[in-house]
């Protein structure tokens, strides 16, 4: 039929507030970009570049350069053992190693300080033992990579295991029959059709790299968010720290648009989830035990010892954060995330809807901006929201001075509203990308079907849609939540003065050395961070079972490249 | 009057006009077909009968109401027209009973439970009602698909495409199986296909349509033997053209004989008896295998079909047919049989349609 059968025009209204949402996302980061033509610009420029520029621009690179090589090693070498090979634990080890995502890579940190400082448990038995050299500091480009990789494989890990259960059954069989053992085929065709995915979690490990706050704060390393946030708060240079806040833009940029090159024209993901569980190679004797120490080991890294660590800290020192205290900064972390977890749904709802209606390219567009909010760094949203919203302050309070006579001070900046205007920016494309997942499972014919069938439009909406949206809504509002919980630069830069999140009090209380107290307050993030690893995990394991039976699951956006 | 009356139906999309003055009318209990190549504007005619596309011109009425036309749209949920969609498109959120009843709005629960496990039984699913439709294979997915829109008592059933997302032979036994389950509910229904064995198997009236157009409106019968356009013929049924000349008096003169027409004119052009050049459709059943027969033909190819080999012969003077064979005529390739013709309607179209309108691998 006619692909013209199936368009419709949405109605004008949904599709004009669609694209002032699209709007309100966009703006921070134009206003980051427009930053660059302020007309003190070139010389601010000039400053930093003879200055902190090229110490940003060279520990960034190390950076990105270590994380991307070792999650890239750590996650594909992981995935490839649980989907083509059976040892003992791997049933486990298939839905356990998605469990350092849980930690926020400042809390990781945090951990391994305690644990490896000179005064810590490990050199304390290490002198035990007579070894009188000092460890690696900890705190350096070095271990900052390290943490990195600890929590953030499993953007690799996830993307590369679904790609190689696609093409295990089918591909790996072909190049066996031709005469492939199982090491060349690996190599041959099952990497080859894993690149892109495993480049894509590489890159989302970076975007997380480029955008963490709290991880090289702690360790000293000077990278753009350290500058940016150094920029604003301690040199009040609000024009220095937007260019930074460019640069590092451009930086995300170059790395989406090198993952949209590795992609191409080519599909390696195949729609129709139609997968069947190829049958893995069984592992005996040392090699079984191989792969589970090799499994294994990222677990303990990136979960198990860290969050052991937090425990008996926390138990030491239980009481240290009043539970009033503890209390009230839940409480902030809580409504904070769950105002914006709100929102944002019901932005997507309606973004997914105009999109639905129309299937333009515009809504496709729409799509895409929301999309670069996420892989915005918190602190360049920060100064991107804050730039505008001063001035319209400013604005607001001349006007009311002029009006009435009264002073008002700043309104906006400084308030709730704008950090939850940051964190929507932030993390719309989140929730966008859950609530496109459920709704694309109602199809415009189920619509008919049930018009047809003698319900109207409101019918329609209450008995088809609603039932059908719900898990899909709950999981994007769950994933806004938690990473709102988790959020630490543009909360940083954004709260409102005496207003403290967990966040933000682990960070202050880990930097004044007082990471005793402060391993409660982590923990707790570290169980929220564990609530949507619960629904990745059952999805794994449902995709084990044969086709159709996860129907039910909408995708996880958190996981997929917006 | 017809039941069901489309008169000068035009849809359009952004200027693009889809479906083109379309006209027919259906009889109570009847079920018509519209058949024709994807993109020829079919399913676009359903969906302006169920009211999901509004008319750019025409007028639609059922039952001697007017549905749609000039400053008439009745909603679809408004106008009694149940529709089975190829996707099936059952709710995924509900289990096959619950599907069954959604269409069974205010009824009390003990009459509505009665009606659909009624409906259930009736398509051989009775047990399945507690399943949901992921669980349930693409055959009985188009029975619940069917039974939901026969729920509500629709006052016409159109099925779009019903069988297309299944395998050929389950294609073949639900086409039976639908056609009665419609015929015991004494539904008027309008199917949409572009398969000329579903649409004979099920439809009593079909209509060709080509590029929003309806070229062809009829009883298979009539579509199959006495095509109005060398499309329509070639569309339903193989066959080859050959070419002839009218020779006078219902008489048509090709290579192999001088075939004389039972039905009125051969051409549908007057004037002809002058002996003006003509293509002549000949069916596979139209060229009869006969070994005493003088006429000769050489096997080119041959397809074993059971019953039956379909041979294509070529002629001495180069012509190509098809010829049907009892399976027991097991003859080589390049092996010369004797042949002979039996047509009972002969037809011509005056316009030569190409060498082959309908190759010998045209068509299953």
């Amino acid at each position: 039929m006619p692909a013209g059968a199936e368009r419709r025009r949405g109605p004008a209204a949904l599709r004009g507030a669609a694209t002032a949402v699209g709007a309100l996302v966009a703006a921070p980061v134009l206003t980051v970009c427009a930053a660059v033509l302020a007309p003190e610009g070139g010389e601010t420029w000039r400053h930093l570049a003879s200055t902190v520029l090229p110490d940003y621009v060279a520990s960034t690179a190390w950076l990105c350069l270590a994380v991307g090589m070792g999650t890239t090693v750590v996650g594909t070498g992981t995935a490839w053992l649980v989907t083509m090979h059976e040892f003992p634990g791997r049933r486990a080890f298939e839905w356990a190693l998605v469990m350092p995502l849980a930690f926020p890579a400042y809390v990781l940190a945090y951990a391994y300080t305690d644990l490896l400082q000179f005064s810590g448990p490990v050199q304390g038995w290490l002198r035990a033992a007579g070894w009188e050299r000092p460890l690696p500091d900890v705190r350096s480009l070095g271990g900052a990579a390290a943490m990195f990789v600890a929590v953030l494989y499993p953007y690799v890990y996830l993307l590369a295991r679904s790609a190689f259960l696609e093409h295990a059954s089918g591909t790996t069989e072909v190049a066996r029959s031709l005469g492939l053992g199982p090491w060349p085929a690996f190599l041959r065709v099952s990497l080859p059709l894993a690149r892109p995915a495993v480049a894509a979690g590489a890159g989302l490990a970076l975007m997380e790299t480029l955008a963490d706050y709290g991880t090289v704060a702690y360790f000293g390393v000077q990278t753009f968010t350290t500058g940016i946030y150094r920029a604003w708060f301690s040199l009040g240079d609000r024009v220095a720290s937007a260019q930074l806040a460019t640069a590092l833009l451009g930086a995300v940029l170059l790395l989406l648009a090198l993952e949209r090159l590795g992609r191409g024209r080519a599909r390696f993901h195949d729609a129709t989830g139609r997968r069947r569980p190829g049958s893995p190679g069984r592992l005996r004797g040392w090699r079984a035990a191989g792969a589970a120490a090799a499994c294994g080991l990222p677990l303990a890294v990136g979960f198990a010892v860290p969050a052991a660590v937090l425990l008996r800290l926390a138990l030491a020192h239980a009481g240290t954060l009043p539970p009033g205290r503890f209390l009230r900064l839940a409480g902030n972390s809580f409504s904070l995330a769950a105002v914006t977890a709100l929102l944002a749904v019901a932005l997507s709802l309606l973004l997914a809807y105009a999109a639905r209606a129309s299937r333009s390219r515009w809504a496709a567009a729409l799509n895409r901006v929301a999309g670069l909010g996420y892989a915005t760094p918190g602190s360049v949203i920060a100064v991107g929201v804050l730039v505008p919203v001063t001035r319209l302050d400013a604005w607001l309070a001349g006007a009311i001075e002029g009006a009435t006579g009264a002073r008002p001070g700043l309104v906006l900046t400084g308030g709730i509203a704008a950090l939850v205007y940051a964190y929507l920016v932030r993390f719309l494309a989140v929730s966008l990308h859950a609530v496109e997942a459920a709704l694309a499972r109602i199809t415009p014919r189920m619509d008919d079907a049930a018009r047809s069938l003698g319900a109207g439009p409101g019918e329609t909406l209450r008995r088809v849609h609603a039932p059908l949206l719900r898990r899909g809504l709950l999981t994007a509002a769950l994933l806004v939540f938690v990473d709102v919980m988790k959020e630490l630069p543009a909360t940083l830069v954004m709260r409102p003065f005496d207003f403290d999140t967990l966040a933000t009090t682990v960070f202050a209380l880990a930097s004044d050395e007082r990471l005793g107290e402060a391993a409660g307050a982590a923990l707790a993030i570290v169980a929220a961070g564990l609530v949507p690893l619960v629904i990745v995990s059952r999805q794994i394991a449902r995709e084990r079972r044969p086709a159709g039976a996860a129907q039910g699951a909408p995708a996880l956006g958190a996981v997929e490249v917006p | 009057m017809s039941f069901l009356e489309l008169d000068g139906v035009s849809v359009a999309f952004g200027g693009h006009t889809v479906v083109a003055g379309l006209s027919f009318s259906l009889e109570a209990g009847r079920i018509g077909c519209l058949l024709g190549p994807s993109g020829c504007g079919k399913t676009t005619a359903l969906r302006a009968i169920a009211g999901f596309e509004r008319l750019a011109a025409g007028e639609v009425r059922l039952g001697g109401d007017r549905l749609g036309g000039p400053g008439v749209h009745l909603p679809p949920e408004q106008r009694r027209i149940g529709m089975v969609f190829q996707e099936h498109a059952l709710f995924p959120h509900l289990t096959v009973a619950e599907n069954v009843a959604f269409g069974l709005r205010g009824q009390e629960p003990p009459r509505r439970a009665r009606r659909v496990s009624e409906l259930l039984a009736t398509i051989g699913l009775e047990r399945q009602g507690g399943r949901y439709p992921h669980e349930l294979s693409g055959g009985q997915q188009q029975r619940v698909a069917l039974a939901r829109a026969l729920a509500p008592g629709p006052r016409l059933v159109l099925l779009d495409e019903p069988f297309a997302s299944l395998d050929a032979d389950l294609r073949e036994r639900l086409s039976l199986e639908v056609r009665e389950l419609l015929a015991a509910a004494g539904a008027t229904a309008v199917l949409v296909t572009h398969d000329q064995h579903e649409a004979f198997a099920m439809a009593d009236q079909v209509g060709v349509m080509r590029e929003g157009r309806l070229v062809q409106w009829g009883r298979p019968y009539d579509l199959y033997h006495r095509p109005g356009s060398p499309f329509v013929a070639d569309f339903v049924g193989q066959g080859v053209f050959v070419p002839g000349r009218v020779v006078g008096d219902g008489q048509v003169e090709i290579e192999l004989g001088r075939l004389r027409a039972q039905a009125p004119a051969p051409c549908p052009r007057s004037g002809c008896e002058g002996g003006c050049r003509v293509s002549v459709l000949l069916r596979p059943d139209d060229v009869v295998h006969d070994e005493g027969a003088p006429l000769r033909a050489r096997v080119v190819a041959k397809a074993f079909r059971g019953a039956e080999f379909l041979y294509t012969l070529e002629t001495a003077g180069g012509s190509r047919l098809l010829s049907l064979v009892p399976s027991h005529h097991d003859h080589a390739v390049g092996e010369s049989i004797g042949i002979r013709l039996d047509v009972d309607h002969v037809v011509a179209f005056h316009q030569p349609p190409g060498e082959t309108a309908a190759g010998p691998d045209s068509r299953p």
